[in-house]
């Protein structure tokens, strides 16, 4: 397609973008992901007849929204050819806190501000170290990782903090017009705000140039540390906020909250189409993954298929995901699209 | 109970795309009641045993299909998606093995607010969140127990001393108050009780204190180990030190750690929660709780097959029966479940 480009064009016209063609858009990731899911629902409506329930559908959502904010904070980190395998660490540690606060007799706008500072500050101290000692961030993340769930797991030994005020359960379990969980809704929300903040502004253009070539975009006069900085902040922030929404649905902070999350979130990125390479990628991907592991999830679990064959199915998707695009660029000929 | 129309055509198409997906045996069948079994995770032998209590009881009580599911990791997370998909599945039923008393409490009000039965078993779940709580035993049971496995043992006569976990451990210290009282009844005036001593729940320190106890006590004909620790550490001391014969180990262990020293003679029999009761009993309790001829109250007394009449107590709490006792002809049997 690049060739068509340039041999179609005069030389000195400079397109903005590739023409819009219809071939482009069947070729296009997110196409596949969405008749991906399409399938799944018409599998899963067809096996269940409990799927198709606008209530049962709702529902389902509770149990992947958290998942999807670690995944959006994760879409920017790997777009810019960064990882962040700390965050459900952090969502661990920013429970605890809230905990404590709790047990100190604190009221619910103070345990959600905490939850989101803790967030943050973990993020901050991701980012301090990335950017400030110049160490990758996998090996960064993976320390803070130990770092942040060594500290929960001092902290409550094996116990648990099970008190929260009345009112804050709502924030997790409870509903907008009685149907639609105020988690999903929180999703959705941000997700329109990062696919906004990726796709349609200056921000976002300068993660791409980061992800592809952060030397290049140095000498572009892009302040790389500062982005990098920024994006775990940001990370650490979503990681707040699902510790937030999680601690809120369970009413429960045990040392084990959220453990393993951080490869689901990270799966959800990949099967979206974001480079894990960095440079390549949009939310729109990541959220229609979002939904097809969910919907895929959420019907085999109403045919009661054990978890263990759930991962390996999970599993075979991601690694199809990952193979399918190389091989359909081998069999025609094609470079794969950036 | 919903209805169900039937729906040949999609029922052919889940049939074959279930072969196809090698998940033949997963299809829900068109049973009357259906009753969902929640273990802490799968791929364990105990769990395993505890389901197949539950589809004896399934056979016995007949048109009721039991569906044991499971989170692949002992996570609160995980048994809490799992609940969300039972009820838009609309069980009838469910019985959950706790990975968490707290955290489970919102997402089984919700179950239990349409109308599902819902009643913990082996792992509690906290008293506002399900009916019922059905325990494989109580305090007065094991330590009753514990005493007549030691009396018919060393035939009725003799000292005998207990080896404990630590000196704070609620269970055990429990365990050992019943035992006292059991001792001070006159069928048991001939049994002497020399000492209490405690190993911690470590292997060696256990070890020690069973060797010192050897020591101490020449005339001592038997050792009570209400932990699954320190039963092993003092067989091995009891063989050990020769004693094979002369000194007897009792209390409760795991068949598969204990098999061996039940062969070398060192225990004559030991006793421990038969999981495959546990899931028995609680099927026939969901059972009845549906038809509405149990309704889980205090005092109320409810009958459960062959496991006989089993009385809610306090909070909710049902005891199922005094420990299952292992020995030699049934050990290496159980020793392959847990």
């Amino acid at each position: 397609m690049l060739n068509d480009v340039k041999t179609d064009t005069p030389r000195y016209t400079v397109a903005d973008r590739a023409p819009r063609s219809f071939r482009a858009l069947c070729l296009r990731w997110e196409t596949l992901l969405a008749l991906l899911l399409l399938a799944t629902v018409f599998v899963n409506s067809t096996l269940s007849p409990f799927f198709l329930d606008p209530y049962n559908l709702a529902d389902s959502t509770f149990n992947f929204s958290e998942k999807a904010l670690l995944a959006l904070g994760l879409t920017l980190i790997i777009c810019a050819g960064e990882i962040d395998i700390s965050v459900a660490a952090i969502m661990a540690l920013a429970s605890v806190c809230m905990g404590l606060l709790s047990l100190a007799g604190f009221g619910t706008p103070v345990l959600v501000l905490a939850g989101l500072a803790v967030g943050l500050a973990c993020g901050a101290l991701n980012g301090f170290i990335v950017t400030g000692f110049g160490v990758p961030s996998v090996v960064v993340t993976i320390g803070t990782l130990s770092l942040f769930r060594g500290l929960t797991n001092v902290i409550l030994g094996d116990g648990a903090i099970t008190q929260y005020p009345a009112g804050f359960g709502e924030l997790g379990q409870g509903y907008v017009f009685g149907i639609i969980p105020i988690e999903f809704i929180v999703f959705l929300v941000l997700a329109a705000a990062f696919a906004f903040g990726l796709h349609r502004t200056r921000f976002g253009r300068n993660l791409y140039a980061i992800g592809n070539n952060a030397i290049a975009a140095r000498y572009a006069g892009i302040p790389v540390q500062r982005y990098r900085m920024a994006l775990f902040m940001l990370s650490g922030l979503m990681a707040g906020l699902a510790a937030v929404l999680l601690t809120s649905r369970v009413g429960s902070t045990r040392p084990n909250i959220a453990s393993g999350w951080e490869l689901e979130a990270i799966t959800m990125v990949v099967l979206g189409g974001v480079s894990i390479n960095g440079g390549s990628g949009s939310v729109g991907g990541v959220v229609l993954a979002i939904l097809l592991l969910g919907m895929v999830t959420f019907g085999m679990s109403l045919l009661n298929v054990p978890g263990i064959i759930m991962t390996i199915f999970t599993g075979l998707l991601l690694i199809g995901a990952i193979a399918a695009p190389i091989l359909i660029a081998r069999v025609s000929g094609q470079r794969r699209r950036v | 109970m919903n209805t169900r129309t039937p729906h040949s055509t999609h029922t052919r198409i889940a049939l074959a795309l279930c072969a196809a997906l090698g998940l033949g045996a997963l299809t829900p069948t068109e049973a009357a009641e259906r009753i969902a079994l929640v273990v802490k995770n799968l791929g364990n032998g105990y769990f395993e045993a505890a389901n197949k209590g539950g589809q004896e009881a399934a056979r016995e009580i007949g048109g009721v299909e039991l569906v044991m599911t499971g989170p692949t990791q002992p996570t609160a997370e995980g048994q809490i998606e799992i609940i969300n998909s039972l009820i838009a599945q609309k069980f009838d039923a469910i019985i959950v093995m706790a990975n968490d008393p707290d955290a489970l409490v919102p997402v089984t009000k919700k179950a239990m607010q349409r109308g599902i039965k819902v009643i913990s078993a082996d792992s509690a779940i906290a008293p506002e969140g399900r009916i019922l709580h059905l325990s494989p035993s109580n305090a007065q049971l094991v330590g009753e127990k514990l005493i007549a496995m030691i009396g018919k043992t060393i035939g009725g006569s003799g000292e005998i001393a207990v080896l404990s976990a630590t000196a704070q451990a609620t269970n055990q210290n429990a365990w050992i108050e019943w035992m006292k009282r059991t001792l001070a009844k006159p069928e048991y005036a001939t049994l002497k009780l020399d000492a209490v001593v405690y190993g911690d729940d470590q292997s060696d320190k256990s070890y020690r204190e069973a060797n010192g106890l050897l020591a101490t006590y020449p005339n001592l004909k038997g050792i009570i180990a209400p932990t699954t620790v320190g039963i092993t550490a003092a067989s091995r001391a009891v063989v050990d030190k020769g004693l094979v014969g002369k000194v007897f180990v009792s209390g409760l262990g795991l068949p598969s750690e204990m098999a061996g020293h039940v062969k070398s003679g060192a225990v004559d029999a030991f006793a421990l929660w038969n999981p495959i009761d546990v899931g028995y009993s609680a099927t026939w309790i969901a059972h009845r709780l549906v038809k509405g001829e149990a309704s889980g109250k205090p005092g109320e007394e409810i009958d459960a097959g062959r496991m006989g009449r089993i009385k809610v107590g306090d909070k909710g709490d049902a005891a199922m029966a005094e420990p299952f006792t292992f020995d030699k002809t049934n050990v290496d049997e159980f020793a392959r479940i847990f």
